[in-house]
């Protein structure tokens, strides 16, 4: 295990190298937010963030992104067969991504990278992406990362873990496109590795004591899907929801599409776009029969979704990491936390 | 691996309108490509995406078989955006097709028993491909017996006419065509809805014997009963599902019922599977 020392009087001059090899992407200030995007050419990475509102998904799977491309001028040749457009599969990097945002990716990767498919456009984005870490020193009130598999100075999807110590960064070089990074960045002072550990296990423990929420998830797996689908409480969980989406908005793990059709003149273009499960459309049959169209069957599907359909299918956890974005942003307050410990601690009527 | 969502180019080739009120009408598409027919190489009971540039896609059973070689048929109902378009086409029209996908009917598991086939209305395209797959004379010594039980509205509303009443002289194949009711007075066969000619003409169950059924949700639910009534097992039930997709490869997270993707691993499941998933179809 390699660790760089990065002076932060080094770290603009550091950063500004490695666009010559990466575009990069990181937390910044856009309308008063804090958002996590492409970094403009004058723009740096606001590390002293606490987080971001939306996640970092959009790095790998942009908000709107075209997948395909097509001529309906039936006068030239190849109309109306579908082209791939240009993409841009140049390497990038992900800087100040906190370490339950790389978990997320990991998992969402289960979903475009199958054994039977490979989605091209997130697939060749992730195979691009050095993803550039930042551990979480005071994590927030609804930070409950811990509890899922996750935490805040776990290193899982990470290429780089960055330890901020005030006046220096402490880079634990992760993976080998970590370290081609920090050579491409010019980051090359190599720290005294016991020693660094040592601090960095002192302040990850620290951090993780921190995180007082504790989230069980241990009984999850032992209940039926029918069982907990049918438990007596989903009404009451769902009765205060407006079914505005946010919580799918800003969920790193939420991945949910749709594909539509653009023309503009005699050129047309495919687009995926974000997607929600709380939208009614989202399930609407062409007949009008609508599998999920009640309140109480969509917010159901997106905890089952999150906390047991995706636990029992690759039994890899669930499909929340704990960022605590939706727990803060929802309108009515709804609780992921509390929703889990309801799961977890039903018990069906037998 | 190549690109999931890039279709493979065809043209139509021809339309046919399968249904008296119109609302129906039979694609067969030809690949612009021919290696691409090759790679598009299914299985009776799949499904693919209908992909119109600059309108959208849709997915639908495959209608043709894969021992019909040379083109692919779908029976398109004309419904929302992209099917009211694709009914508004014209043979020489170029598009695409997406697929194979989704499971099919267990071909294996079949081979060596008897076979009956549950369909209803307009629900009969996988059918008719896994009709004319079991009858090909390389499959025929593969299967028991073979029953179909068939119900439209209405005499016209029936696919596939020619084939079924062809079918009907044959005596490899036992035919119970129906419909909901008819003022025609030469109907010469069955009158009533599915589940009821299922339950009087349907052979009774025996291990040996699967029932692959696929239909409206109405005549699904109500067929259930009738083939439990003649004693078949919810592993012997082999149902297809349909519900809203859009990538039709496991991905945009639409067509869930629990953990399972109607795209991916479905369309076609046993009713012993079904019966531990949510009723979310």
């Amino acid at each position: 295990m390699k660790v760089i020392k990065i002076d932060k009087n080094d770290w603009t001059r550091g950063i500004d190298k490695s666009r010559e090899t990466y575009q990069l992407f990181g937390p910044v200030t856009d309308k008063n937010q804090s958002v996590f995007k492409q970094l403009g050419k004058e723009a740096y990475p606001e590390m002293g963030r606490t987080d971001t509102i939306m996640s970092p998904k959009s790095v790998l799977f942009p908000q709107t992104e075209k997948i395909l491309t097509a001529s309906l001028d039936e006068s030239v040749e190849n109309h109306h067969i579908m082209q791939m457009p240009e993409t841009d599969t140049t390497p990038r990097a992900a800087i100040g991504i906190r370490p339950y945002d790389a978990k997320a990716v990991q998992l969402v990767k289960l979903n475009f990278d199958t054994p039977e498919y490979r989605d091209t456009y997130w697939c060749d984005a992730y195979e691009a992406t050095t993803f550039v870490g930042l551990a979480v020193n005071k994590p927030s009130a609804t930070d409950f990362s811990t509890s899922m598999g996750s935490g805040p100075f776990a290193e899982e999807g990470l290429d780089i873990l960055l330890v901020d110590l005030e006046d220096h960064y402490l880079a634990k070089v992760l993976t080998p496109k970590g370290e081609a990074f920090l050579d491409g960045a010019g980051f090359n002072g190599v720290a005294d590795t016991d020693a660094s550990l040592k601090t960095i296990e002192g302040m990850k423990q620290a951090a993780e004591a921190a995180i007082t929420t504790k989230v069980p998830t241990d009984k999850l797996k032992d209940k039926t899907i029918l069982d907990l689908h049918s438990a007596p409480f989903w009404d009451d969980l769902a009765f205060s929801c407006i079914n505005c989406g946010t919580c799918t908005f800003v969920c790193p793990t939420c991945w949910c599409f749709d594909i539509q059709d653009e023309t503009k003149g005699k050129s047309t273009s495919r687009f995926r776009n974000w997607d929600s499960c709380m939208s009614p459309l989202f399930t609407k049959h062409g007949s009008g029969h609508n599998p999920r169209g009640e309140k109480t069957q969509r917010v159901r599907q997106r905890f089952m979704h999150k906390l047991k359909y995706f636990l029992d299918k690759y039994d890899q956890g669930s499909m929340c990491v704990g960022c605590g974005r939706c727990v803060e942003k929802c309108p009515v307050n709804i609780d992921i936390r509390s929703i889990c410990n309801t799961m977890n601690s039903y018990e069906p009527q037998k | 691996m190549d690109n999931p969502y890039m279709p493979y180019p065809v043209r139509i080739d021809d339309i046919e309108i399968a249904t008296e009120d119109k609302s129906l009408k039979t694609f067969k598409f030809v690949f612009l490509n021919k290696e691409d027919e090759e790679k598009f190489s299914y299985q009776a009971g799949q499904f693919a995406e209908l992909s119109i540039p600059g309108v959208g896609e849709i997915p639908i059973g495959i209608a043709s078989s894969p021992v019909e070689k040379g083109f692919v048929k779908f029976t398109v109902f004309k419904t929302g955006v992209v099917t009211s378009h694709l009914h508004n086409m014209k043979v020489g029209d170029i598009m695409g097709i997406r697929g194979p996908l989704g499971n099919w009917y267990p071909w294996d598991k079949l081979e060596g028993k008897n076979v009956v086939i549950i369909g209803g209305g307009f629900a009969f395209t996988t059918l008719r491909s896994s009709i004319i797959y079991m009858l090909d004379p390389a499959n025929r010594s593969k299967f028991g017996t073979i029953d179909v039980v068939y119900g439209a509205r209405s005499p016209g509303m029936l696919l596939y006419r020619d084939e079924l009443f062809e079918w009907e002289q044959r005596d490899d194949i036992n035919m119970h065509i129906t419909v909901d009711g008819t003022d025609d007075p030469d109907w010469k066969y069955n009158v009533g809805f599915v589940p009821t000619i299922v339950e009087q003409k349907a052979p009774k169950a025996d291990p040996d014997t699967y029932a692959i059924v696929c239909g409206p949700p109405i005549m699904i639910k109500f067929t259930q009963p009738a083939l439990e009534k003649l004693g078949y097992g919810e592993e012997q039930i082999i149902m297809s599902l349909e519900n809203r997709m859009k990538c039709g490869i496991g991905m945009c997270g639409r067509c869930n019922i629990g953990k399972e993707l109607v795209c991916k691993d479905g369309p076609v499941f046993t009713l012993k599977e079904i019966n531990l998933t949510p009723k979310e179809y």
